[in-house]
């Protein structure tokens, strides 16, 4: 297959699933009573005004980075068959302590923001070994092991914030946050980089922490397709018997695996800590982890198409609020998302086994010419 | 009850002018089959022939394009298993479809079980099975469980299932493949009370002599089509072959010796311990360079486990493994690779391939550390391109391109790639387990010729393999497995399938003449 | 389905000697109670075993057991449902918008039928579509949450008192019955538990909290589970369900229709989880979002730990409710626990050194003595830490129970009709 028609094939499952999923949610809709037709033109507006349109823009890059790297962190254990729905509870843990560490100490600008990642994707990994470990040692599934390190890890985090890791420079009283980070960790971003794109400055900038996103992604691509690791990731989660007779430790990839996933997902949450909030308190944006792994699913675990995604679930998180001023109530938007990720699985399987039986077809029908009744009966007897 | 020759009485099964098609292929076509009652009826042809495709007809698997099926004269239309069980047709499968979990009581019955309204009549199951298996002699035990039955008392509760259907004609697809000659001779004991009855057996094998010794009348298939019917007692062996290939049979030639002195795999002591039970036994055998060393032994006496301890994925109690001099014992399976070990595994679906990825990544597997294709931390995918289609062309792997997904490939096609692959990288031992299981007869005998050229090389093999012609005429010398342990050593040019089996079942005693390691 | 890295053993699981079930079922319980008893004495905290902590535990360990419950008549069927959280959800929401309404009749209709339209798009997805199992789940999960906001939105604001992420309170009572002499008239378990005596009082507690103005819909629950089990291990149907989950191709060829078992038995499992979801709403008087706090996650867990059988899946399922119901009504209890915990780790460490297993014990040594060393030095713990005990006991239980049990051979792995 030439790579222009690769890349359609790998596109049209995607959108096939979108069109659906919208059909879907638009007779859904319909039968509630509400007027498909208004909620889906609120969804696209972007508001009438030349800075409100800038604003949404900007709004919707800001929210698709933390989703993108979610869904980065997401596939990574997904390539392995690996279930990392831990994200959630990894990225709380690695941003509670990074937002600790950040505000207790004090660096020159690029040292200070190198020093809160590294200790975000630390927290991360750790807290993601826990599953991994159990899972290795003792062959515990890491579906349910990393659902309740979610819950834990908001105990956890509520208990860091409260006690040990409260800003003591704060007074008595109201909501306990981290201490604030100094202005050398504020990361600067894109404001009026808009104008040369031809349109307003936003008022407030998209966060910079877009371009390590853009490197993490062009990482994790590279690793996956052209490394031995990613080579070893593929074999293991495709065939884990094979992967271990062709000398692939499979302990040893699942920690590798989680870990790396756990790294990743420590970076979910310093878009928000490292642009906007700049501490760890109640503003802590929570679900972003759930909503990676619908990222992940929908892009079909490779960095682009999970970009896509991101752009396409911030595309319509940022509608809520114009979908409230038209009376249509705002959760639409998420009845789009969880549909989607269910067409989206439904219609990559169905993908698959057509091609499938294309290729078989294909190759069936041009080998073996003079034994053509012996490939076929190789199928009915079963090839052993 | 009526013979075989009895005119008259219409047949037990009559299958007329079938053809069966799927995407691409024509399985079958335009086949007849005739069995009278009271008969056993051999359909026999080579690997690939369609014998499997018409049973799963005649059983209602599926339904064929052209064609009929008649039961006792009357036409019939089979569109489901269910179906064919009600006209007393019954289906012993090749690969025993047995749940591994449940009782035999559960398996037999299963799908028609004696009740009392929702509830299942336990008592009056018992009570049939056990009335069925001393009928036949089967000697059934309704509640053991079946992971813990051998492979023939597994075969019986099949024949059970069966049975238990009111089923008057069995068909039994390639029963033998899995027994030694002694079980053989005990199932073929089986059918002989099924023909007193008056039961129809029809009996899918490729293996001749037995044919020759259960059948009454045989048919042959050939690239999907009937050949001819014949009656066992007037043709021989090689008349039969050469109904079913069509041409000259190759006869086996064994070549001269290419042994040298040089050991190129040693092993000593070698014991795999697991929760009480010695699955390898104090396993010690030397494989020299040029030297293709046999293992013939049942399903289960601990072959799969000497492979996966040699490859390094299950890890010995106690002894050595020392490939050309070098302790391998406690080396990780990558190194061993890496120090000269290759492998051809069992199922190459499980254990050698990614059937969802293009074959030049399947040429990866296994090498993705070595250049050029692979390396330390980067792999790369146009020398890997450029290697799988040198592989292709060299070992005649029949495929459109190296973008191909390596399901698409039929069975010997897949086999041919994964040795192709193996043998690229010039390895001193190589490791085979049953390496042409499951592939068609031209493939065969090309992967028999290939390895017979890379012995001449001086290439170490250890080949592992149920199938008897193969180990007889590729091995160099033979061990035969029991239990775990190496109970006889043998030289093949004065073994027979015969005797060799006896050594397997544990028959044999200190019959025959054989050199060096013999066990009581 | 995932990546397997289980000890590669070559022997088969079960030996032979097989101590009867429910023997040792019974005696686990007893041991539990006994443990209970010595901790409630050492400690002082009479809230471990108290009346009122048994009710509040049988109320709260339902939702657990009957999405174990779902998700185990799942799995025997081949099919995975990790959806069940997001059935539980469905449920809930169901209870929650018709109990405030009509009643908690209703509620227990509109719950079941919410849980079983969940089960219903699960078996399509998986069962159909050939869709991986756990992919479905999370994916059904994510629905369901968001579903149930836009419901809300629509249905619950500005009716009653209701908003975006609540109902109205439930109308109506559910009637309820007690054990004739033993809780209720002379009530002589309450008596029993008021004489403090080791192992009695806990006794009395204990029984006379779970049998005492027990809801009609309780019994109906705990009632399922035997009947669970005698469907499945002693009918027809039974014996075709479990083959679908053990040998679904093998099933096939003897007429077993396991597509249209896996459907019925995917839909049933959502109709229990959504069951599970009316006691949470019962217990909270109303509807609730995110009430359901992973307890269909919990519910698988105690479907492992039970074996995949409806009476350890039980056992396991109290024992969850049971640290729920504690951390609910007397977080500083919790600590006492903490002892408990201890206890059992060190003597697993002692099981596991007797056995050689190295990695076993230093891992149960070391987390003996970490709570061990808890329980010495804390007052009580923080809030946030008790809010969490039941994910850790699960956790926990998890770690230590996983290796030796056996799921139905199937579940899970990829089937389609006519593939043998």
């Amino acid at each position: 297959m030439t790579a222009v028609r690769r890349l359609g094939a790998a596109l049209a499952p995607p959108a096939v699933a979108v069109l659906i999923a919208l059909a879907i949610t638009a007779l859904l809709l319909t039968v509630l009573g509400v007027d498909a037709g208004t909620a889906l033109r609120a969804l696209v507006d972007f508001g009438g005004s030349a800075q409100g349109q800038a604003n949404q823009l900007r709004t919707l890059l800001s929210g698709a980075v933390p989703l993108f790297l979610a869904g980065v962190a997401v596939s990574v254990a997904f390539r392995m068959n690996l279930f990392n729905i831990g994200v959630e509870g990894q990225y709380r843990v690695a941003t509670v302590c990074a937002a600790y560490v950040g505000g207790e100490l004090a660096l020159p600008m690029p040292l200070h923001v190198l020093v809160i990642v590294l200790v975000a994707m630390l927290a991360g990994a750790a807290y993601a070994a826990v599953p991994a470990v159990l899972k290795v040692t003792r062959g515990v599934n890491e579906v349910i092991t990393t659902i309740m390190l979610n819950s834990i890890a908001v105990g956890l985090a509520a208990y860091l914030v409260a006690g040990p890791f409260r800003d003591s420079t704060a007074g008595e009283g109201g909501n306990p946050t981290t201490r604030p980070l100094g202005e050398s960790a504020r990361l600067p971003g894109f404001q009026d980089s808009f104008l040369l794109l031809g349109l307003q400055p936003p008022t407030r900038p998209v966060t910079g922490f877009l371009v390590v996103a853009v490197v993490v992604g062009v990482v994790v691509a590279l690793l996956v397709s052209r490394t031995r690791f990613g080579f070893e990731l593929r074999a293991s989660g495709a065939n884990p018997t094979a992967a271990v007779a062709s000398g692939i430790p499979a302990k040893a990839m699942v920690l590798r695996a989680m870990l790396l996933s756990g790294a990743l997902a420590g970076l979910v949450g310093l878009p928000e800590l490292l642009s906007e909030d700049y501490s760890y308190g109640t503003s802590f944006t929570s679900g972003l982890g759930f909503t990676g792994i619908a990222v992940a699913l929908l892009g079909r675990n490779s960095v682009p198409g999970i970009a896509v995604a991101a752009l396409l679930f911030s595309f319509l998180d940022r509608a809520g609020p114009s979908l409230e001023t038209q009376g249509i109530p705002p959760s639409v938007s998420t009845i789009i998302q969880g549909t989607v990720v269910l067409t989206v699985v439904v219609v990559n399987e169905v993908a698959a086994r057509l091609l499938a039986r294309r290729e078989d077809r294909r190759v069936r029908g041009r080998t073996e010419p003079a034994a053509v009744p012996a490939a076929a009966a190789q199928q009915g007897e079963g090839r052993a | 009850m009526s013979s075989a020759t009895d005119a008259p009485a219409p047949p037990a099964i009559e299958l007329r002018g079938i053809t069966k098609r799927f995407p691409g292929v024509v399985a079958n076509r335009d086949v007849h089959l005739s069995v009278a009652r009271g008969e056993v009826h051999a359909l026999v042809g080579e690997n690939g022939a369609g014998k499997s495709t018409l049973m799963k007809t005649l059983y209602g698997m599926h339904v064929p394009e052209e064609g009929t099926i008649s039961v006792d004269g009357d036409v019939v239309t089979l569109r489901s298993p269910g179906d064919a069980i009600g006209h007393g047709i019954g289906m012993v499968h090749q690969h025993f479809m047995l749940a591994d979990n449940f009782t035999v009581l559960e398996n037999v019955v299963l799908g028609s079980e004696p009740h009392r309204g929702p509830r299942l009549d336990v008592d009056e199951s018992r009570r049939r099975i056990l009335e069925i298996s001393d009928r036949y002699g089967l000697g059934l035990r309704p509640d053991a469980v079946v992971e813990d039955l051998s492979v023939a008392d597994r075969q019986r509760v099949e024949i059970a299932k069966v049975l238990f259907r009111g089923a008057r004609v069995l068909i039994l697809d390639e029963p033998t493949a899995v027994l030694v000659p002694q079980e053989v001779d005990a199932l073929f004991a089986n059918l002989a009370e099924l023909r007193r009855e008056g039961l129809s057996v029809v009996f899918v094998s490729h293996k001749l002599d037995e044919v020759r010794a259960v059948a009454d009348r045989i048919t042959v298939l050939r690239r999907g089509t009937t050949v001819g019917t014949v009656d066992a007692g007037a043709v021989t062996s090689r008349q039969l072959a050469e109904l079913m290939v069509g041409s000259e049979l190759p006869v086996a030639e064994r070549a001269a010796s290419t042994v040298t002195d040089e050991v190129g795999l040693a092993v000593r002591g070698l014991t795999v311990e697991r929760g009480g039970r010695r699955l390898l036994d104090d396993v010690s055998f030397e494989v020299h360079r040029g030297e293709v060393v046999g293992f013939a032994g049942v399903e289960g006496n601990g072959q799969s486990e000497l492979v996966e301890a040699l490859l390094g994925v299950l890890a010995p109690t106690a002894g050595t493994v020392e490939l050309g001099g070098e302790d391998i014992t406690r080396t990780s399976t990558l190194r061993r690779r890496g120090a000269g070990m290759a492998f051809v595994p069992e199922d190459r679906h499980r254990q050698a391939l990614l059937l969802e990825a293009p074959l030049w990544e399947n040429r990866l597997l296994g090498h993705q550390g070595s250049a050029p294709a692979g390396g330390r931390f980067l792999v790369h995918p146009r020398a890997a391109r450029e290697q799988t289609a040198r592989i292709m062309a060299e070992w005649d792997v029949r495929a459109p391109g190296v973008e191909v997904r390596a399901g698409a490939l039929s069975g010997g096609n897949q086999q041919k790639l994964v040795i192709g692959r193996e043998m690229e990288a010039r390895p001193k031992v190589l490791v085979a387990a049953h390496p042409t299981r499951g592939v068609d007869v031209g493939a065969q005998s090309s992967i028999w010729g290939r390895l017979r050229d890379a012995r001449a090389e001086g290439l170490a093999t250890v080949l592992v393999s149920a199938d008897l012609d193969e180990l007889i005429g590729l091995s160099d010398v033979l061990h035969v497995m029991l239990r775990g342990r190496v109970v006889a050593t043998l030289d093949p040019r004065d073994v027979t399938p015969e005797v060799l089996g006896t050594y397997m079942t544990g028959a044999a005693g200190d019959a025959g003449a054989p050199t060096g390691e013999d066990r009581p | 389905m995932t990546v397997d890295t289980s000890e590669r053993t070559a022997v088969p699981a079960s030996p032979g000697r097989r101590v009867s079930r429910g023997r040792v079922l019974l005696l686990g319980l007893a041991g539990v109670v006994v443990l209970l008893s010595l901790t409630r004495v050492v400690t002082g905290a009479d809230v471990l075993t108290s009346s009122g902590t048994a009710a509040a535990l049988l109320v709260l360990a339902l939702p657990i057991a009957l999405a174990g419950l779902g998700g185990l008549i799942a799995e025997r069927a081949g099919v995975v449902n990790i959806g069940l959280e997001g059935m539980l959800i469905l449920g809930t929401w169901g209870a929650g918008w018709a109990g405030f309404q009509w009643g908690p009749w209703a509620a227990l209709l509109a719950a079941v039928v919410g849980g079983a339209l969940g089960g219903l798009l699960h078996a399509v997805a998986t069962v159909t579509f050939g869709v991986n199992h756990i992919i479905s789940g999370v994916a059904i999960n994510l629905l369901a949450a968001g579903f149930v906001r836009f419901l809300s939105e629509l249905f619950l604001v500005g009716r009653s008192g209701g908003g975006a992420t609540q109902s109205a309170s439930i109308v109506g009572s559910v009637p309820s019955l007690s054990l004739p002499v033993l809780s209720s008239g002379p009530d002589l378990l309450g008596r029993l538990e008021a004489t403090r005596l080791p192992v009695l009082a806990d006794l009395g507690g204990l029984l006379g909290g779970l049998t005492r103005d027990v809801s009609v819909f309780q019994i109906v629950a705990v009632l399922l589970f035997p009947l669970v089990g005698w469907l499945l291990w002693r009918t027809r149907l039974g014996l075709r369900w479990r083959s679908s989950g053990e040998a679904p191709t093998a099933a096939e060829t003897l007429g077993v229709d396991v597509v249209r078992i896996r459907y019925l038995a995917v839909t049933l499992s959502g109709a229990l989880a959504g069951f599970g979801g009316l006691f949470l709403v019962l217990f909270a008087g109303r509807y609730i979002e995110g009430q359901t706090g992973g307890r269909g996650y919990i519910g698988l867990a105690a479907m492992i730990f039970g074996n995949w059988r409806p009476g350890g899946l039980l056992s396991g399922s109290l024992l969850f409710g049971f640290t729920d119901a504690l951390r609910l009504r007397a977080p500083d209890a919790v600590i006492a626990l903490l002892l408990l915990v201890a206890v059992v780790l060190l003597v697993l460490a002692v099981v596991s050194f007797v056995r050689h297993r190295r990695v076993a014990t230093v891992l149960a040594g070391a987390t003996g003595v970490v709570a061990l060393l808890g329980w010495l030095l804390l007052d009580s713990l923080p809030l946030q830490v008790v809010a969490t005990t039941p994910y850790i006991v699960t956790l926990v239980v998890l770690a230590v129970a996983s290796q030796s049990l056996r799921p139905p051979r199937a579940a899970g792995l990829p089937y389609r009709r006519g593939q043998a």
